[in-house]
């Protein structure tokens, strides 16, 4: 018999929650049903298969282009989402398969976007960096720009009265960009209700965090913002972290910043094998002691809210679904040469697009 | 001269190198160099010249680069001379302006030109414009270097060419190269050249290889800046073009030439200055002008092409209008078959060219 719910106590990573300009910091201690352990479980393991078959296909070279996986950093996107509402609204920059399935996409739509076809999210015309949802601004290829979009997201958020607000991410690499100081300082000026999230892989491409931050406290580079750093491998820190932050936005105190430490098990993206600038002793050393996916299941298991054939069940579940998704990816036609001008202008009337030659003339419908 | 290189080159086996060759009588010994090892080969011959020579930028150092262009350059010359930069454009292109004011010879590297949208403030008003508002007081010996335009499947923020937007700016010298000669020479005169000059290469182009006579191997190799080369003769119609497009105009003249349709190709070389004279003096045998180019037709390089023709003494020896093939008027999409109906394909020159030519 599995216990309903569970008081589980939460380990922070060995060391209490890091605060900055805060007086208190997210609880302690979280409660985690087996109805959410479970559906946690599902969710990062369908990340982890989703980007690991999106290494396969485009080791076949069925997905083209750039593709930048999650793996390793599960717990940062669905703890997140677990921690806000789908009214709620997010951004973050181009490592983002994992969001666009927690704010709402399909596992088949996002694979039929990475290998370009009709059916994904997308349609196929933006790849693996540009795809949304609703309340998803993306998917975003420019290091850095998504951050004042977001802050952008906030405002919004606030001018239309309707308390929600915009959970806006960035990588350490990202974190040093001049544009992200500058809305720091619009979103603290005007109380925007926004989260920054740094996501602190330690690497930014081939460039670890020392050889490119004067400061690597991230959590702290708002200055004037309050911050919190939190262990982005555990699911529940990441929770309940959020829901603190989402608490002060929601309060109207403006914006506050979070630093998640995780880690990525890819290299930046499929052209970088990741293993120039960091040894494979230290990605085989978090895999082993660190995995968000490993150390819910354990938690589980040891607190009795689940049994192994269960949690076997689910992954076989979560297999087939990526190999029917995968199966659509593959098989689903590209797009029809009629929507290559399509989606220039909203709401625009019918418009003429010049082709590769003056005599050919195409089509353009929004 | 060609035994005394050799004989410096060649060290320990200089002597037999030297009676092989005088007594075969080889012909001098072209190789194969990729475009990627050209731009290595000459950034490292001109860091190795002129110690004021140093190249920033992300991931040059002890990643290689992010395409390997520099590869085995911070292993040989070290953190001063080899900087990686974090992911900041706008400070470290500032950075490097600076750094040119002040004496140095910079080389700013772009990781493909479209980050340099975060930085062009810098490239615009601090560096090209500089020169000419100090009355000559203060030069800005700078290159920004990187890949520009499509390349394959990377989407719609990460293909646009730039070619336009720098070749609008007077104070600015924007060079285009096409093959490893191209890349080597090129190169070598921007690093040489007092002024700031836009370096657009291209990442498709990278892993091409071209053969490379022994002269152009020499370390003072220089391609001047200004000046385009024809790369294919011809008498029936003038093909323009810059980049990885050249290359499809010489297949497009390869099958045209098979109808006995002749195109002669000229290779832009340099955006900025604009060659016009080469072109103008091709139109005047030819009759007939097309112009092949990756980026958007609207304010591009075939439209002011084109307006220069106009303008100047060749239009009276077009017998039709000169025409322009160039990428479609849409954001890049991903999906390959939209992508590959996105740019110029060797059908439409060979279309444009026939259209022109009305046969």
């Amino acid at each position: 018999l599995k216990k309903k719910a569970a008081l589980v106590s939460r380990l922070l990573s060995k060391t209490k929650c890091d605060l900055h300009k805060l007086e208190e910091g997210p609880p302690l201690q979280a409660m985690l049903s087996r109805e959410e352990g479970l559906q946690y479980y599902r969710t990062m393991q369908t990340m982890r298969r989703m980007e690991l078959k999106a290494d396969q296909l485009y080791k076949q070279k069925i997905i083209r282009g750039f593709c930048h996986l999650y793996d390793g950093q599960e717990a940062c996107a669905v703890g997140i989402e677990a921690g806000i509402n789908l009214s709620d609204h997010l951004i973050t920059a181009y490592r983002a398969h994992a969001y666009t399935l927690t704010r709402g996409g399909t596992v088949r739509e996002i694979m039929a976007e990475l290998t370009g076809r009709r059916g994904g999210i997308a349609k196929g015309k933006g790849g693996s960096m540009h795809m949304y949802t609703k309340n998803f601004y993306g998917g975003n290829g420019i290091v850095g720009a998504q951050v004042p979009l977001g802050a952008g997201v906030a405002l919004a958020c606030k001018y239309l009265g309707k308390n929600e607000l915009c959970v806006c991410l960035y990588g350490d690499g990202a974190a040093n960009q001049g544009q992200i100081f500058e809305t720091y300082n619009m979103a603290s000026l005007w109380k925007l209700p926004c989260i920054f999230i740094c996501e602190n892989n330690k690497y930014g491409m081939g460039t670890s965090v020392e050889r490119a931050a004067a400061s690597t406290d991230y959590y702290k580079r708002g200055d004037f913002i309050p911050g919190l750093r939190v262990d982005g491998m555990d699911i529940l820190c990441v929770r309940e972290a959020t829901k603190f932050a989402a608490e002060h936005c929601r309060s109207g105190k403006g914006p506050i910043l979070m630093e998640l430490q995780t880690y990525r098990y890819h290299g930046h993206s499929m052209s970088d094998p990741g293993v120039s600038y960091r040894t494979r002793e230290e990605i085989q050393e978090v895999r082993s002691k660190s995995d968000p996916i490993s150390m819910l299941k354990d938690r589980m298991l040891s607190n009795n809210m689940a049994s192994v054939e269960e949690l076997k069940e689910i992954d076989v579940e979560v297999r087939k679904e990526i190999e029917d998704a995968a199966q659509f990816a593959t098989t689903d036609p590209e797009p029809p040469l009629d929507d290559l001008c399509n989606h220039i202008f909203y709401n625009n009337p019918p418009m003429e697009v010049r082709g590769t030659n003056p005599w050919t003339k195409l089509k353009s419908v929004s | 001269m060609a035994s005394l290189r050799c004989f410096l080159r060649s060290g320990k086996n200089a002597v037999t190198a030297v009676l092989r060759r005088e007594f075969h009588g080889t012909p001098p010994a072209a190789v194969q160099v990729t475009v990627r090892d050209a731009l290595n080969q000459a950034m490292d011959e001109e860091l190795e010249r002129d110690e004021r020579v140093f190249l920033l930028g992300e991931e040059v150092a002890q990643y290689d680069g992010a395409y390997k262009v520099s590869r085995g350059l911070w292993k040989k010359y070290g953190d001063k001379r080899i900087i990686d930069t974090p992911i900041t454009e706008m400070g470290f292109a500032g950075i490097a302006v600076g750094a040119a004011m002040a004496g140095l010879r910079p080389i700013c590297e772009f990781m493909t030109f479209n980050f340099s949208m975060q930085a062009i403030d810098q490239v615009i008003n601090s560096a090209a414009k500089t020169y000419y508002m100090s009355a000559g007081l203060q030069s800005v010996p700078i290159v920004f270097r990187g890949p520009n335009g499509a390349s394959a499947g990377v989407a719609a923020q990460h293909s646009q060419c730039f070619a336009a937007w720098y070749g609008h700016c007077p104070g600015l010298k924007v060079v285009s190269p096409w093959s490893a000669e191209d890349a080597r020479g090129l190169l070598k005169s921007a690093i040489r050249d007092d002024n700031p000059v836009v370096f657009l290469e291209n990442e498709l182009m990278y892993g091409v290889p071209f053969e490379m006579s022994e002269e152009v191997q020499s370390k003072d190799f220089l391609i001047p800046i200004g000046k385009a080369k024809i790369e294919r003769q011809g008498n029936h119609i003038t093909l323009v073009s810059h980049s990885r497009m050249v290359s499809l105009c010489l297949d497009a003249a390869a099958v045209l030439a098979k109808e006995g349709i002749e195109c002669e190709v000229i290779n832009m070389r340099t955006i900025r200055p604009l060659d016009a004279e080469a072109i103008e003096t091709s139109i005047m045998k030819t009759n007939h002008l097309v112009t092949v180019e990756g980026g958007w037709p609207q304010f591009g390089i075939g439209a002011e092409i084109l307006a220069w023709i106009m303008e100047g003494p060749a239009f009276n020896y077009l017998d039709a209008p000169a025409v322009r093939v160039t990428g479609v008027d849409i954001p890049m999409p991903y999906a390959k078959i939209l992508e590959d109906n996105s740019i110029p394909q060797i059908k439409d020159i060979i279309f444009s060219v026939k259209k022109t030519l009305n046969v």
